[in-house]
C-alpha cells in the first residue's frame, strides 16, 4: 500500500470544464429545435456543418500545430460551432460556413493560444468575417415556415430590425411601414426572419433559465445588457417619438437575446469579477443601441461585443471587487495589480 | 425559526458526509506506547521537565511553556519515560517527542474524576487565566494558538463579546457536534468561566443549522444561565473561519491585519471551551480530546475520546484497520487538513479527525487551462482574486505586486481550489505567494 | 490654381519646419548621456541578465564597473563571464586582476530511486516549494531532493536537466556558469557553488542531519556522521550528524581516499570537470 500525499483541499467539485461546457450545449438545444421548426432541414445542415467544421479544425490544430493535448473533448469547439451556426441565415452555402469556422477556431482561438486565452469571441469573429466578406449571402433572410421540412417557395423577407431601420417616417416613400412589423408574439415565439438561432426568444430564455439553474453563469451580464438596451431605446423613443426606437421590438428581435445570454457571458472573453461584468454588459448595451440606431447596419450586437471584448483586459485590471474588511467608500491608491 | 446568521462574501456549499453525527463518543483504549510531541501549538516548543526513566502519572506536567507564546504539555498516560528524542511526525519531518511506556492508568490525585458538573465559579479572572495556562490549553480548532494569550486582554483594548465557535463547516467532522450534544452543560459552564476571565457577561455560542440536536440541547440549557446565548448560523463553508464567524454574528468585518480583539471580540472553539471547563473547574489538564474517525475507507467510523500521543495507527486499528485500497489519510477536515505520510505519528491537541479516503470520489482532476470563469473570485471569502494571484506567481512578479493583491488576507480555506473547474491548485499558488511576501 | 500650389507648399513646408524645430529641442532636452566606458563594458558582458553578480542586470553591473575604483573593482565579479570577462574589463579600466578559481554548482544529494526508494505517491502541483511544505518527500528524507525540478525551471543557461532514471537533477559542467539561481530556489538548500581545483573536487553529497540509523532507513547513500572522513583531514568537521568537506581540502591528495573511506558512498569525488 502506498499512501498519497497532496496539498489541501483534498476534495474537489465534480464540475469540471467539460461538464460546464456540456451544460452550455444543452442550454443551446431549445434554440436548435426552434430553428428546425421554422427553417426545416436547411437549418440542420448549417448547424451540423458548422459544428463538425469547428471540432475538426480544433482537433487538427491541437494535433499538428500546437501539439498539445486534444481539447475537443471539453465541448468548447462544439459551442463555438453552434453559436456560429446560430448567427447565420439558413440559406448560407456550406463552403462559406467552413470559412467562418476556420476564422473562428484557427484565427480567433488557436492563434491566441487556445482555450481560455482568446481575446475575442471566436464565433463572433467568424460571423463578422463572413458578414463583411459575403454581405449578400449574409443578409438573405428566408421567411420562416412552421413545420415545413424544406422551405416551400424559397421566399425571402426582411428581419424586424431591417424593417425598423428602413421605416424612415420623414421620407415620402419609406421602404416599410409600421404595419410590416411582425407581432410581438411572433417575435417572442420565433416566427420571424433572421439568423437561425436568434429568432425564438422563448427558446433562448429557456436556455438562460437552465444556465442559471446549473449555476454556469450569473444573471448579471444578460440582465444588465438587456436592461441597458431597453432603457436607452425607451429614452430615445420617448425623446424623438420615432418608431425605429421601439424598445420592445429591439429587445425581442435580432441577435440581442442570443448574444446577451450566450455570447456576452462567454467566460474567456468577459471580465472575471461581477463588478467588471456589469461594466462590460452596460458597455455592450450602449454600443448595441448606438450601432443599431445610427450606423448603416441594422444589426449591431456582434460589433458591440467584439469592441467590448477588446476592453476586457482593461476592465479586469480596474474592476476589483471589495476585499474582506475593506470599507466600501475608501478608494485606495494603486489597488489594481 | 429565528434569523440565521451568515457571512455574505464568497463561500461554498459542500457535501456533508457527516455519517458519524449519531455516533456517541467512545473512550478509545489506552495505547501501549504514547508519543507526546512537545510542540503542539504555535510558538516556542515547551521545555522538557522529565528525563529518561522517570515515572509519570496521567496528567503530570512533562514540559513547561517556554515564554509567553508557548504552552504546557502534560503526560496523557501513566508509565515510564522511554526516550526523549526526535521522532518522525505525521508529515515525515522529525519533531522532538517524549515517548512513554504505558503502565496502568494512574491519574494525578488533584484531578476531579467525579461525573458531577461543577456550577460554581469562585475564582478571580487572574486565577482563571493562570489555571488555563497550567492546563496547557491551546486553540483546538486547528490553529493551536495558546489560549491564555487570547484570554488576556491587551491594555487599552476592550472586549464585549465572546463567541464560542460551535461551527464545524468541514465535511466529515462531527467531534464538536458530539461534544455539544453530550457535554452541553459543561460547555456552557466553560463559556461562563471564559466570560468571567474576560470580565463580561456576553457569550454567544454559534452553531450551524445542520446540528439540530446540539442546538436544541444548548438552547434549552442556555435559558438557565445568564450571559450565554445561542445563535444559529447557515451551513456554509467556511462559516467556522474566525473572520467569517465574526462577520456573521456581529455584522462587522475585521480590517486586514487586525485581530478579533481589536473590534472587541474573542472567538474560542467549543473543544477549547470544554477543555477550559475541565481545567479550571475539574483540575484536569488537556491530555485527551475527541477525534472523528471517518471517510469512505473506514470500516467502523465514529467519534473517539483519545489520549494525546496515541499513535494514529492505533486509532485506525480501533476503527477496523487500514484497508489495502485506502489512498489518503488526512488529519483534520478534507478542506484544510493535511495528508500524512507516517501512520505511527501521534494524535495531538489539534487533531480533530482522522479521515481515510479512497477511490475516485476523492480523486483530483488533472489541471487544465484556466477558462477565466471567475468562480474562484466569486467564492473567495476574503474577496481576493486567486486567478490574479496565480498569474502573478507564475510570472515571478515582485512581492510588491502580490501585496497589492492582498495575498496576506488569504485564510487558506481552499474554496478557490475546490471550485476551479479547470482543477488548478489555486490555493497552492496563494500559499507560495504568502511565502513570497513573508520573505521581505 | 497657382495659388493653391503655393499655399500647399507654404503650409507643408511650414509644418515640416515647425516639426523639425520641435524635434531638435526635444532631442536636446531628453538626450541620454551614455558613458562611453559603460557602453564598452556592457559590450564585453555576456548580457545574460541573470543577476548572478548581485546587481539588477548587465547594464547595472556595467555602470557599477565603470564607476568603481581599483579597490571596489576587486570585489566585482561576473560569474557567467568568469575570469576572462573580468580581465577584459580590467584591461579597459587599466587595473590588474588576480585569477579567481572557476566554480560550479554541485548537488549535495544522491537520493535516487535505488538509494532512496519511493514510499509515498505525490499528488499535488509539481513544485518543490509545495512538496517541501506538505511532507518530507516521496522517499521520506526530510533533507533530500524532492525530484520536482524547480532548479531546472530556474536555470537560465540550460545547465540542469532532470534525469528520468534517477529522478535527480544533473548538472552540465560545460554549461554551468555558477550563477547561483539553483542555490536560491532549492527549498532544501541542496546546491552549493564550489570552486574546482585542477585536480577536480570532493564533497559530501548529503544534507541529512538525522542520526545515522534514521538517515540510512530512508537512503542508502546518506551521510551517517561516522566521522571516518574527519580522521583523514582535520579540516573536515561533523555537525549535527553531517560531515562537511571544505573547499580548502586538497583534492589531489585526499579526493580518492575520502571517497574510498566513506562507508555509505556519501562522499563524491570527481576528477577534472571542465576545461
Amino acid at each position: 500500500m502506498m499512501l498519497k500525499i497532496s496539498a489541501n483541499p483534498h476534495i474537489q467539485t465534480v464540475r469540471n470544464t467539460r461538464s460546464i461546457m456540456l451544460d452550455v450545449v444543452i442550454a443551446l438545444m431549445p434554440a436548435a429545435i426552434a430553428a428546425l421548426l421554422f427553417f426545416g432541414v436547411n437549418a440542420l445542415r448549417v448547424i451540423l456543418t458548422s459544428v463538425a467544421a469547428c471540432v475538426l479544425f480544433e482537433y487538427l490544430a491541437c494535433r499538428y500545430w500546437l501539439k498539445t493535448a486534444n481539447t475537443t473533448q471539453n465541448f468548447s469547439a462544439v459551442i463555438t460551432g453552434l453559436l456560429l451556426a446560430y448567427n447565420l441565415p439558413s440559406t448560407m452555402p456550406s463552403w462559406m460556413i467552413l470559412i467562418g469556422a476556420f476564422m473562428a477556431i484557427i484565427v480567433a482561438k488557436i492563434c491566441f493560444g487556445g482555450l481560455g486565452k482568446n481575446i475575442f469571441n471566436p464565433a463572433l469573429v467568424g460571423r463578422v468575417f463572413l458578414f463583411i466578406s459575403f454581405p449578400v449571402q449574409m443578409t438573405i433572410w428566408p421567411t420562416p415556415h412552421f413545420l415545413h421540412i424544406t422551405s416551400p417557395d424559397g421566399q425571402t423577407g426582411a428581419t424586424p430590425l431591417n424593417i425598423l431601420k428602413n421605416m424612415d417616417t420623414s421620407s415620402d416613400y419609406p421602404m416599410y411601414s409600421p404595419d410590416d412589423l411582425p407581432s410581438y408574439s411572433n417575435m417572442f415565439l420565433g416566427n420571424i426572419g433572421g439568423c437561425i438561432g436568434e429568432i425564438s426568444t422563448l427558446a433562448l430564455l429557456l436556455g438562460f433559465v437552465y444556465l442559471l439553474w446549473r449555476r454556469v453563469i450569473t444573471w448579471h451580464i444578460p440582465v444588465y445588457y438587456l436592461a441597458t438596451v431597453f432603457v436607452l431605446t425607451s429614452f430615445l423613443y420617448a425623446a424623438t417619438g420615432e418608431i425605429k426606437f421601439l424598445p420592445l421590438a429591439h429587445l425581442l428581435s435580432g441577435g440581442l437575446m442570443l448574444v446577451a445570454i450566450f455570447m456576452a457571458t462567454d467566460y474567456t472573453t468577459s471580465p472575471m469579477t461581477i463588478k467588471g461584468q456589469i461594466i462590460f454588459a452596460v458597455g455592450c448595451g450602449v454600443l448595441t443601441v448606438v450601432i443599431r440606431s445610427f450606423s448603416a447596419y441594422p444589426e449591431g450586437v456582434s460589433f458591440a461585443i467584439l469592441i467590448m471584448n477588446a476592453l476586457v483586459p482593461l476592465i479586469d485590471k480596474l474592476a476589483v471587487q471589495r476585499y474582506y474588511g475593506e470599507r466600501k467608500k475608501c478608494p485606495r491608491k494603486s489597488r489594481a495589480y | 425559526m429565528a434569523k440565521k446568521y451568515t457571512f455574505p462574501m464568497g463561500g461554498i456549499h459542500l457535501d456533508k458526509h457527516k455519517t458519524t453525527a449519531a455516533c456517541p463518543i467512545i473512550q478509545a483504549p489506552l495505547p501501549a506506547i504514547a508519543v507526546i510531541p512537545i510542540k503542539q501549538h504555535i510558538g516556542a516548543p515547551a521545555k522538557i521537565l522529565v528525563s529518561k526513566g522517570d515515572k509519570v502519572k496521567t496528567g503530570t506536567l512533562i514540559a513547561d511553556a517556554d515564554g509567553i507564546v508557548s504552552a504546557d504539555v502534560h503526560s496523557s498516560v501513566s508509565g515510564e519515560v522511554l526516550k526523549i528524542e526526535d521522532v518522525e511526525g505525521a508529515s515525515g519531518y522529525v519533531e522532538k517527542m517524549v515517548t512513554i511506556k504505558v503502565e496502568g492508568d494512574v491519574w494525578e490525585p488533584e484531578i476531579d474524576r467525579t461525573p458531577e458538573i461543577v456550577r460554581e465559579i469562585n475564582l478571580t479572572p487572574e486565577e482563571i487565566i493562570a489555571k488555563i495556562r497550567e492546563g496547557g490549553i491551546v486553540g483546538m480548532g486547528g490553529a493551536g494558538y495558546p489560549t491564555p494569550i487570547k484570554t488576556t486582554i491587551p491594555e487599552r483594548k476592550k472586549v464585549n463579546l465572546l463567541i464560542i465557535n460551535g461551527i464545524e463547516c468541514e465535511p466529515f467532522l462531527t467531534a464538536d457536534d458530539r461534544l455539544m450534544i453530550e457535554k452541553a452543560e459543561q460547555i456552557i459552564m466553560g463559556a461562563r468561566v471564559l466570560n468571567r476571565a474576560l470580565g463580561i457577561q456576553n457569550a454567544v455560542i454559534a452553531i450551524d443549522e445542520n446540528k439540530p440536536e446540539a442546538i436544541e440541547r444548548l438552547t434549552a440549557l442556555s435559558k438557565l444561565y445568564v450571559g450565554v446565548n445561542i445563535k444559529v448560523c447557515k451551513t456554509k463553508y467556511p462559516q467556522g473561519g474566525e473572520r467569517q464567524l465574526i462577520r456573521a454574528i456581529t455584522g462587522k468585518e475585521l480590517p486586514s491585519g487586525k485581530l478579533p480583539v481589536d473590534i472587541g471580540c474573542i472567538v474560542q472553539n467549543v473543544g477549547t471551551t470544554f477543555a477550559v471547563y475541565e481545567t479550571v473547574l475539574k483540575n484536569k489538564p488537556l491530555f485527551e480530546r475527541v477525534v472523528t474517525v471517518s471517510g469512505n475507507g473506514c470500516l467502523h467510523s465514529g467519534n473517539y475520546l483519545v489520549r494525546i500521543g496515541t499513535p494514529i495507527s492505533d486509532i485506525i486499528g480501533q476503527s477496523g484497520g487500514l484497508a489495502t485500497d485506502v489512498e489518503k489519510i488526512i488529519l483534520g477536515g478534507p478542506m484544510m487538513g493535511s495528508a500524512i505520510v507516517n501512520t505511527n505519528a501521534p494524535i495531538t491537541k489539534l487533531t480533530s479527525a482522522v479521515l481515510l479516503l479512497k477511490g475516485d470520489e476523492f480523486a483530483k482532476h488533472e489541471p487544465s487551462a484556466c477558462i477565466r470563469c471567475g468562480k474562484c473570485a466569486l467564492v473567495c471569502p476574503a474577496g481576493l482574486r486567486p486567478f490574479a494571484i496565480k498569474q502573478a506567481v507564475c510570472c515571478n512578479d515582485p512581492s510588491e505586486t502580490l501585496r497589492r493583491l492582498h495575498v496576506g488576507d488569504c485564510i487558506e480555506c481552499g474554496c478557490c481550489a475546490y471550485t476551479c473547474p479547470a482543477g488548478i491548485p489555486l490555493l497552492d499558488y496563494c500559499k507560495i505567494a504568502k511565502q513570497e511576501i513573508r520573505k521581505k | 490654381m497657382d495659388d493653391l500650389i503655393i499655399t500647399n507648399m507654404l503650409v507643408l513646408g511650414g509644418t515640416a519646419f515647425a516639426a523639425a524645430v520641435i524635434l531638435y529641442f526635444v532631442s536636446k532636452k531628453f538626450a541620454i548621456h551614455a558613458d562611453e566606458k559603460e557602453t564598452q563594458i556592457a559590450e564585453i558582458l555576456p548580457q545574460a541578465n541573470c543577476g548572478a553578480c548581485g546587481k539588477a542586470g548587465c547594464a547595472d553591473f556595467a555602470a557599477i564597473c565603470a564607476r568603481a575604483d581599483e579597490k571596489a573593482f576587486a570585489n566585482l565579479y561576473c560569474p557567467v563571464g568568469g575570469a576572462a570577462v573580468m580581465q577584459k574589463i580590467a584591461r579597459l579600466k587599466g587595473f590588474s586582476t588576480k585569477d579567481k578559481p572557476s566554480t560550479i554548482a554541485v548537488l549535495r544529494c544522491q537520493g535516487n530511486c535505488q538509494n532512496a526508494p519511493i514510499k509515498v505517491a505525490y499528488d499535488a502541483v509539481s513544485t518543490c516549494r509545495i512538496a517541501h511544505r506538505i511532507s518530507s518527500g516521496q522517499n521520506g528524507c526530510p533533507n533530500g531532493c524532492l525530484h520536482l525540478g524547480d532548479c531546472v525551471k530556474v536555470c537560465k543557461f540550460g545547465a540542469l536537466r532532470m534525469d528520468k532514471k534517477s529522478g535527480l537533477p544533473v548538472i552540465n559542467a560545460a554549461k554551468c556558469v555558477s550563477c547561483g539561481a539553483c542555490v536560491k530556489v532549492c527549498p532544501r538548500g541542496l546546491f552549493e557553488i564550489r570552486p574546482q581545483s585542477p585536480d577536480g573536487m570532493v564533497y559530501v553529497a548529503c544534507r541529512n542531519k538525522q542520526k545515522g540509523a534514521v538517515a540510512r532507513k530512508n537512503c542508502a547513500a546518506a551521510c551517517i556522521g561516522c566521522a571516518k572522513c574527519t580522521k583523514l583531514n582535520d579540516q573536515i568537521k561533523i555537525e549535527d550528524n553531517l560531515s562537511y568537506i571544505p573547499a580548502t581540502v586538497d583534492v589531489g591528495e585526499f579526493g580518492a581516499k575520502l571517497q574510498k573511506i566513506c562507508p555509505t558512498g556519501a562522499i563524491v569525488y570527481k576528477e577534472k570537470l571542465r576545461g
